[in-house]
């Protein structure tokens, strides 16, 4: 051999050692992507919180049923013109103006919180912890003389009025999801899927 | 006593290394790591050993989230994974391949060690440590391949167990004692599932520690087998024919691992069940305890140790020299470093007469587990008018005639090692 | 070396044409490209083989894999009270099953794995008249099987003659043989695409990948060859 050694070519050792690199690195990533996706929930889990069709014909005014989507409680409340008429009273409320836009879906988005203005859709969860929050729909009782009626959660004292809004004060950061959800037919409403043409 | 600023590094390197060994952990184990220069592909096989478990370790991780060790619920928890589960299958298929290529690997590696005799001295300890890694990872596949709770899980656990009951005096009761039942069951499926993903791992987890520990004390052996320890530069005390393994031979080993990456995703993405040898097409039949598949054998990396039991007749109506010597043809690889007196270390200076030997031993492990998957009547029978063998299975005789070789080869080590005429053995290496 | 490749060759080489089968198998005909085949036999498979059958590890809405919509799969192929994630179950009971077939219809997700395509082609194809049954039918690839012969109108009225081991149809049915083949070609098809609903897609990923790895040992080996041109 003419040479005893062949030059060190240190560009091309650099521009090889960062190309292996770069694409060991993306091969390693992508390789991560099954592991991360294995930990979603799965076709079972999926077909298990599919849309639950909820049959609303014998909700009487002012009443209250409670059904369940993905293990969870929903509620749904028929409220009462005066129950409705309360809802302007907003002075005492966290977020009256409903900023917080993951708590319910843009068409729900308005002063009642529902599609149907008497309808209340929402999930049966504090926002605080977890706990499930106890229906106190009339005034007073012992929630004492200050009371509208509304619901509040035993664990640590939220408050939130008959739209799911959260009041001042309380540990809740948020007001109740309203779930999405959507009126199939005069009596039966579709609780975990949105109307048409909404996204 | 005052500290000396700045002797090594500073930064986030030297505030670690003020705390833990890391540099010098380094230097120890990669840069400062004097490898032999001539390694060639067969040196490729341990690293990927390494890879591989790691692989196992990670995706029987993914794998234990979803599936469920019980009897009425493990099949369909697998086929939940296959399906269900959002990329569970590549998961799975991931584990069932990298087990079966796993005893690929770690075939070729122990094959390598017979060749260029790395089991000598000074690395007796070293081969001890990787005997009993073999030998768990035998348990290791046995105890996981009942997981899948298909038909061939449960009668290959329950042959395997039962080959506990020939055990003179305490057999049944300890075959009871293993299955924690009368049959294997429930019982025996959730044991199996607590030695597979805890007891087995953190117990090879800490053997392969003490194998890499063992090999970094005394150096790697190499295809000539000359110790390089001897030929040192004067001044720096480094091996003339030694080079870091870190840059050397991690970019070496990685094209090792390209290319196996490239074998195990073919196998994973176009032939997971690798003709039926991979995984069985009779275990995709829920266990059943009433009825027995038509033909039962082991998956293949079992099947020349399978073959050697079945080879064996019994003695005095009893199963157990079979059992014996099945268990034999796995232990006799610990005695290896003594049964070995030859003058030279690799096959490269051995005579031909060690080398007709170990192809012997090569060719019978390979009969002998082609055997193994298939059932011993394959090869028809002698005829009757044959003296002495006449009227017996064709494939039986063969597997006796192969398990006597695979046990001469051990046996007579010390006679024909030392007989062996050898070649003289050169100062440095060759590349 | 070589001698020892050789001789691993010879040996292990047959041992992968090496079967076991008493009966010759017809070649089933497997395209899994082929989605009208699979939609026809799913249809079919519904109609025919899931009322006795279940298949309880595939969901409906799998078949959108196969280019069936959801809505589709709902009006056509479900049961009024499943909904279209749930799976392909029966409602026949287990020991009733066991009762009146003497042994329970097994389930059939992956049966095509465990049999493979060309025996379950072949045994669909291979009922013959048998008075000396309970169910008045057996099987030439799968002697004595309970299972009677549900599509015996659609073929006809095969019989066996005994001594040359043939099948004649001896009363035909309301499909011509070609028409019939295809028929239990499609439940084959959709059966092996049942087996592994992700099979199609595992070997798309799997160029991809092969193709990353190929580029990834290309650079590889030029790193090595960089960082080892001096050591000799």
């Amino acid at each position: 051999m003419a040479e005893e050694n062949k030059k060190i070519d240190l560009n091309r050792r650099k521009f090889l050692l960062t190309a292996t690199s770069v694409t060991g690195a993306i091969g390693v990533s992508a390789a991560g992507i099954p592991f991360v996706s294995s930990m979603l929930p799965s076709e079972k889990a999926k077909a298990a919180g599919a849309a639950v069709e909820v049959d609303i014909a014998g909700i009487k005014l002012g009443e209250i049923k409670t059904s369940e989507w993905r293990g969870q409680p929903v509620w749904i409340l028929n409220r009462s013109d005066a129950m409705i008429k309360k809802l302007d009273n907003n002075e005492e409320l966290a977020d009256p103006d409903l900023k917080v836009v993951s708590q319910q879906p843009k068409y729900c988005k308005n002063k009642t919180r529902s599609i149907k203005s008497n309808l209340l859709v929402i999930v049966g969860i504090c926002t605080h912890l977890g706990c499930a929050p106890a229906p106190k729909l009339l005034p007073k009782g012992d929630m004492g003389s200050e009371w509208e009626g509304g619901f509040f959660c035993p664990c640590h004292g939220s408050k939130f009025d008959l739209a799911g809004r959260v009041f001042k004060g309380s540990p809740a950061p948020t007001n109740l999801v309203v779930p999405p959800h959507k009126y199939i037919n005069e009596h039966t409403v579709l609780i975990g899927e949105d109307p048409e043409g909404v996204a | 006593m005052e500290k000396e600023p700045n002797t090594t590094s500073n930064g986030m390197l030297g505030w670690i290394d003020e705390r833990f060994p890391l540099s010098s952990f380094i230097k120890n184990h990669l840069t400062g790591y004097y490898a032999p220069k001539n390694f060639n592909f067969w040196y490729f096989f341990g690293a990927l050993a390494l890879f591989v478990f790691v692989m196992q370790i990670l995706t029987g991780i993914f794998l234990t989230m979803h599936y469920k060790p019980s009897a009425s619920e493990a099949f369909a928890s697998v086929e939940y994974i296959m399906r269900d589960v959002s990329f569970g299958w590549l998961i799975r298929y991931m584990h069932s391949t990298g087990s079966s290529l796993f005893f690929v690997v770690i075939y070729l590696h122990m094959f390598r060690g017979l060749m260029y005799g790395s089991y000598r001295k000074p690395r007796e300890l070293l081969w001890l440590f990787g005997v009993f890694i073999f030998l768990l990872l035998m348990a290791e596949a046995f105890f996981g391949y009942l997981l899948p709770w298909g038909q061939m899980s449960y009668w290959g656990a329950q042959v395997i167990v039962n080959l506990f009951t020939s055990v003179p005096f305490i057999g049944p009761d300890l075959a009871e004692w293993v299955r924690g039942d009368y049959l294997v069951s429930d019982a025996t499926l959730n044991r199996f599932f607590a030695f597979h993903v805890i007891a087995l791992p953190l117990a090879l987890a800490g053997l392969i520690f003490g194998h890499l520990i063992a090999l970094h004390e005394v150096g790697s052996n190499n295809p000539d087998g000359i110790d390089i320890k001897s030929t040192k530069d004067k001044k720096t005390g480094i091996p003339l024919d030694g080079i870091p393994f870190h840059p050397y031979y991690t970019v070496k080993d990685l094209v090792g691992l390209s290319v196996f990456l490239i074998v195990f995703a073919s196998i994973i993405f176009f032939a997971p069940e690798m003709g039926g040898y991979f995984l069985e097409a009779n275990n995709f039949v829920p266990a059943n305890p009433l009825v027995t598949p038509d033909h039962i054998a082991p998956v293949w990396y079992f099947t020349p140790f399978y073959s050697i039991l079945r080879a064996v007749p019994p003695l005095f109506n009893s199963q157990f020299p079979g059992v014996a010597a099945m268990g034999l043809s796995v232990l006799i690889f610990f005695f290896v470093p003594w049964l070995d007196k030859s003058k030279v270390r690799s096959i490269r200076y051995k005579g031909t007469l060690y080398k007709k030997w170990l192809s012997t031993f090569v060719i019978s492990f390979i009969v002998l587990g082609y055997l193994g998957t298939v059932p011993s009547n394959v090869w028809g029978q002698f005829y009757s008018a044959i003296p002495i063998i006449g009227g017996s299975d064709v494939a039986t005789i063969i597997a006796r005639i192969f398990t006597v070789t695979y046990f001469l080869f051990f046996i007579l080590m010390p006679i024909y090692s030392r007989k062996d005429i050898t070649k003289t053995v050169p100062k440095r290496v060759r590349m | 070396m070589k001698n020892i490749i050789i001789i691993f060759a010879i040996i292990i080489l047959p041992s992968f044409s090496f079967a076991s089968e008493s009966v010759k198998l017809q070649k089933a005909p497997i395209d899994l490209d082929d989605k009208k085949s699979l939609q026809r036999g799913a249809r079919n498979f519904v109609n025919y083989c899931l009322n006795c059958h279940s298949a309880s590890y595939m969901r409906y809405n799998r078949l959108t894999d196969i280019g069936l919509t959801e809505e589709l799969i709902e009006n056509n192929l479900l049961f009024t009270s499943d909904k279209v994630g749930n799976p392909m179950a029966i409602s026949m009971k287990y020991s009733d099953a066991k009762k009146w077939f003497g042994a329970a219809p097994p389930n059939l997700s992956v049966t095509a794995r465990s049999r493979g395509a060309d025996w379950i082609y072949s045994y669909l194809r291979s009922f013959y008249k048998d008075s000396s049954r309970s169910m008045g039918w057996n099987n030439v690839v799968y002697k004595n099987s309970a299972m009677p012969h549900i599509l015996w109108e659609l073929q006809g009225e095969q019989h066996l003659n005994h001594d040359t081991n043939e099948l004649k149809l001896a009363v035909p049915g309301k499909l011509s043989p070609k028409e019939y083949n295809q028929f239990v070609g499609d439940i084959t098809n959709y059966m092996v695409f049942m087996s592994e609903p992700g099979q199609q897609k595992r070997r798309q990923i799997g160029y991809y990948v092969l193709a990353f790895l190929f580029l990834l040992l290309v650079l590889t080996i030029n790193l090595k060859k960089e960082y080892w041109k001096n050591i000799k």
